[in-house]
């Protein structure tokens, strides 16, 4: 009897030490810009997907458990991986003259800003990413905006920033940045992106 | 004896290690591959990169590739930068795999999966994210979550 006890205790226990070992939290953040986000939070039995800042689950052998988490929660218990955050990509945009690879005029100053942006980081790398507007053709389009980022880099590399640092990309006309109608010109899409991190 | 349950899991999900041979063979040409994924930027106390069966200390500056994995001590943390500019650290008593990191920039299109094997991960998803909800997961030893464009953090014990 006792023995069975025992026994049926130290299963209890163990159940109870499995079930806690597979624990842990997730917290959605607010985001920066306000734009809307979602985590879907999936466990073999249940389904939870978290919308609002704050909003949380903890994992549990039923299933993810919402609750409503806090700022300080956050700070104490995520204090240490939030302070070893890089810091976040800055964004730099040049305008180009329609259908060439030449910088507009206003662009040029803009420069100098990208550069005191590489100057400040510790280990800088530089994302840097072609943009066209809607005329023409994927496959004219492409290698024109992959032409005006290459063009970028060029320049970057020639005042002394490291080649394998910056990765130059084109996106052709697949992320417009004022939303027009193919085949439709547009200055302010005639761009390159530059993402210092 | 604590968490005997979560330790073997853990082990399930190390990778499988390859001859050595293989292994400097892969150091040496990912010199001249396209294979960087990310960069080290920020190493704080105690934090090891795991690559191909051997261990080295992280540090900033370093690049990283798939299937690295990242290990931080009772002091470490560290920060880290993905190529379609995700961002990701992790706290203490951490182990985070960079299991896939596939990016096409053309089409912001891919696949990113992460595995926080235990500590503490804080995440601002980057253009994959953006551009497709489910290109992007972490999962924990008990839970898998869908990044749908976001900032997070997480947790495993």
């Amino acid at each position: 009897m006792t023995r069975n006890l025992a026994r049926a205790l130290a299963i209890a226990a163990f159940a109870m030490l499995v079930a806690g070992c597979q624990t842990g939290t997730v917290v959605l953040l607010p985001q920066k810009d306000g734009t809307e986000t979602a985590v879907v939070v999936k466990q073999r039995d249940g389904e939870v997907t978290l919308r609002a800042p704050y909003a949380a689950a903890k994992f549990s052998n039923t299933g993810p458990q919402a609750y409503k988490s806090s700022e300080d929660d956050v700070a104490v218990q995520f204090g240490a991986a939030l302070a070893a955050r890089p810091e976040r990509p800055v964004e730099f945009t040049l305008y180009f003259i329609e259908g060439k690879d030449e910088l507009a005029d206003e662009s040029k100053q803009i420069v100098t800003a990208v550069y005191a942006e590489i100057a400040k980081r510790p280990v800088p790398d530089v994302l840097v990413v072609g943009h066209t507007d809607a005329v023409g053709s994927d496959q004219v389009n492409d290698p024109l905006s992959l032409r005006r980022a290459e063009i970028v880099r060029a320049g970057l590399i020639q005042s002394g920033i490291a080649s394998e640092n910056i990765v130059a990309i084109g996106r052709g006309k697949r992320e417009l940045f004022v939303p027009t109608d193919d085949g439709v010109a547009h200055a302010r899409n005639r761009r390159v992106v530059i993402f210092v991190r | 004896m604590k968490c005997v349950m979560t330790d073997s899991r853990t082990k399930l999900h190390e990778r499988k290690r390859g001859p050595a041979l293989f292994a400097v063979l892969a150091m040496c040409c990912s010199l001249a591959s396209a294979a960087e994924i990310g960069q080290v930027k920020v190493v704080r106390g105690q934090v090891d990169l795991e690559r191909n069966g051997q261990t080295l200390p992280a540090k900033v500056g370093m690049r990283l590739e798939t299937a690295d994995v990242l290990r931080t001590g009772a002091d470490g943390s560290v920060g880290i930068t993905m190529a379609d500019n995700s961002l990701l650290s992790a706290g203490s008593n951490s182990i985070l795999s960079l299991d896939r990191f596939d990016y096409d920039p053309t089409t912001n299109q891919g696949r990113f999966d992460t595995q926080l094997q235990k500590g503490s991960l804080s995440v601002i998803s980057g253009r994959m994210a953006k551009q497709s909800p489910d290109a992007m997961t972490v999962r924990t030893p008990s839970a898998i979550l869908g990044v749908r464009g976001t900032e997070f953090v997480v947790s495993a014990q």
